[in-house]
């Protein structure tokens, strides 16, 4: 009682009791039984479930996702990790054109769940801090979801092992070790489809995703100092969206700011608002406005890259601006 | 009235030698899977040509003794997932004529509902057919994924699949014969060395002499053989099906054969040299079993008759049924893309 649990420990729980829960659901990946996986998600899981559950695999992206769609096929619940998303894009062409459209081709379900680490902050340079979402958040057939707190990760690694349609899990990586909060003891889910509210308020709605999530909430505490409340809304699923709390969100506050650490053009943000002149024009007070990271690559160096993310003190730019108009 | 159809240079053509175990019946069914496969093609090529068929049509004229005499090899609880070359191997998983009429035609009581095309269709419950996708060597790892699920759960099946002489080209290959290799998967590759990729030929896809050459690599048993031979594609598919059942890991196949026709029905195919075609006319499949069937008095030329006959009158049957059935509804379109949500919205724009 009272421990709390990091980002990286409930997923690696989610994991654990779906595998003693079902015995359909195995894991696969390069280097996740004997070493743990690259960030130690799979710490530990050899040991308990044996090489059969735990499969390291060969260092082809295509072969692991093409197997994972061959065996949930045959009634297994795959779990393929990824070292990181960026490599993610090597098996795109099974991702898309097996895996996402198989049901609707011919009504043959894929069960697959997809995961691993992205996102920046860490130093990683160009292929190791990549945010590859909106790829997949645009491709009909998968399902996307992208935790920012402990009790998520866990509650939504389950739901995408649950689910009947293929998940891809983005875990952001800068979350792993740095957050932690006390879970609670029995099973639950966090249901794939449903944003959550992090904070209330009503001068301004920011929705954002991700590590965003910590930045938007600390912006939001500076911005009560000068009397300005926001509202901060999680998404936590980009794929399928939750417009409803979109929609309720903006009709709350009127003003919106949308964050996140992807990079502009054919961001989620673009979607965002888009659903938001659709479905709440006339609550608008103001121009919805957008921040997120430039249209370039992520630079390595620590200099570049903080000028790259998206930042607290960016955030407060935004909301002062949009609170102004 | 038959007798024109089955006009045919038999007599020149040499019945096949291959030691085989197949009895009486196999013989006869395979032969007749064979059959019913060009025949169905013709057919539907009939229908390409009235304008009936939705798309692109794709033969696999002097081919059909891999499709068919591999498929025949599985047992019932196996899985198979054809290429566009294999037709007749869905035939003997059970596929009717009717069915891929109906897919050829976009019919809205298609296997597909309308959905996909050509023999892109699969049924997993059933039949264990996995349907195929266009781009080539992508079910090298899916069936690989099918063996591991099935050794998994505890099942004894071998999963076998298809490429071809250019599919091997692909990275999804390589990526899913080595996975099968290392783990090691009851996995048959049966790749069909035709001559042409679409309109490039087999010395502008790799630099070494055969398919062997290059599968060897994986530490993979090979097997080279006539593709055009039923009897030796039935004996060699027999021998991988009884390794993976074993435990002894994947076989790769090559089945050495031609293509008879274009990459599709719009392809005249002029790249492919006169010769060749002759050369490879010579060794038709069909003629090479039908002279083998009468040779090892399995069947009498009357039995053929009669097949020919038959068929004639299921095919037609088949395509009267098909013709009949209604297109999808178009909103149709919107469905079946999640489980958990029966219609994806209608995109038309509506002020809220």
């Amino acid at each position: 009682m009272g421990s709390k649990t990091t980002y990286l420990e409930a997923i690696r729980q989610g994991l654990m009791e779906e595998m003693r829960r079902d015995p359909a659901v195995f894991l696969l990946g390069q280097d996740i039984g004997t070493y743990g996986g690259a960030f130690k998600v799979t710490e530990g899981l050899l040991e308990e479930f044996g090489a059969q559950r735990v499969l390291d695999t060969p260092i082809a992206e295509t072969a692991i996702v093409g197997a994972a769609i061959g065996a949930s096929m045959m009634g297994m619940r795959p779990v393929a990790e990824f070292q990181f998303l960026d490599f993610m894009g090597n098996a795109w062409n099974m991702i898309n054109n097996f895996a996402a459209r198989n049901r609707y081709r011919w009504g043959q379900g894929v069960p697959i769940v997809l995961r691993g680490p992205c996102g920046g902050g860490v130093h990683g340079g160009p292929f190791h801090s990549q945010n590859p979402e909106v790829y997949y958040a645009h491709t009909p057939g998968l399902k996307v979801v992208a935790p920012a707190t402990a009790y998520d990760a866990k509650g939504l690694i389950k739901a995408a092992i649950r689910d009947e349609d293929p998940v891809i899990f983005l875990e952001h990586k800068f979350l792993y070790r740095r957050i932690k909060e006390e879970l609670p003891e029995e099973d639950y889910v966090v249901p794939i489809g449903k944003a959550a509210t992090r904070r209330q308020g009503g001068d301004l709605a920011i929705i954002t995703y991700g590590a965003m999530l910590y930045k938007a909430l600390e912006a939001a505490d500076e911005l009560a100092k000068e009397g300005v409340e926001c509202e901060v809304l999680d998404l936590r699923s980009l794929l399928p969206l939750d417009e409803e709390a979109i929609l309720q969100v903006t009709k709350n506050a009127g003003k919106v700011l949308v964050v996140h650490e992807d990079t502009r053009t054919g961001g989620l943000a673009g979607e965002v608002m888009a659903l938001i002149n659709e479905g709440a024009w006339e609550y608008l007070d103001a121009p919805p406005l957008r921040l997120t990271a430039p249209d370039t690559p992520v630079p390595y160096g620590p200099s570049m890259e903080e000028f790259f993310l998206p930042g607290t003190g960016d955030i407060m730019d935004a909301a002062r601006q949009l609170v102004a108009y | 009235m038959a007798k024109t159809k089955t006009k045919r240079s038999t007599k020149a053509t040499a019945p096949l030698t291959t030691r085989t175990s197949l009895d009486a019946k196999g013989h006869r069914e395979i032969y007749r899977y064979m059959l019913l496969t060009r025949r169905l093609e013709e057919k539907l090529g009939n229908l390409y040509r009235q304008g009936k068929v939705v798309g692109g049509l794709y033969r696999s004229l002097g081919q059909e003794a891999t499709a068919v005499a591999s498929a025949y090899a599985l047992g019932p609880d196996d899985f198979l997932a054809p290429m566009i070359r294999n037709l007749g191997s869905m035939l003997v998983r059970g596929v009717q004529p009717v069915e891929m009429m109906r897919q050829y035609m976009a019919k809205g009581d298609g296997p597909t509902l309308g959905k996909d095309l050509n023999n892109h269709f699969g049924d997993v419950a059933g039949r264990h057919l996995i349907a195929p996708i266009s781009v080539l060597g992508s079910l090298v790892p899916v069936m690989a994924g099918i063996a591991l699920g099935g050794r998994m759960r505890g099942d004894s099946i071998v999963a076998l699949t298809y490429l071809g002489d250019g599919g091997i080209s692909t990275g999804e290959f390589h990526e899913g014969m080595n996975f099968a290799a290392v783990n090691k998967l009851a996995l048959v590759l049966v790749a069909e060395n035709n001559g042409f990729a679409y309109s490039t030929p087999t010395a502008n896809q790799m630099a070494v002499d055969s398919l062997v050459d290059r599968a060897a690599g994986y530490g993979v048993a090979c097997e080279q053989v006539d593709g055009n031979d039923a009897l030796a594609v039935y004996e060699a598919s027999c021998r991988a099906v009884e390794r993976g059942r074993a435990g002894e890991g994947p076989t790769f196949i090559e089945a050495i054969t031609f293509r008879m026709k274009g990459h599709a029905e719009h392809d005249d195919q002029r790249y492919v040299p006169k010769e060749l075609l002759e050369k490879w006319a010579a060794k038709d499949p069909l003629d090479r079993f039908r002279a083998t069937l009468l040779d090892r008095k399995i069947l009498t030329s009357e039995d053929f008759e009669a097949m020919e006959v038959e068929m004639r009158a299921e095919l037609d049957a088949a395509q009267d049924l098909a013709e009949q059935s209604p297109p999808a509804p178009p909103e149709r379109a919107l469905e079946g893309v999640y489980y958990d949500t029966p219609r994806a919205r209608d995109p038309r724009p509506r002020i809220l």
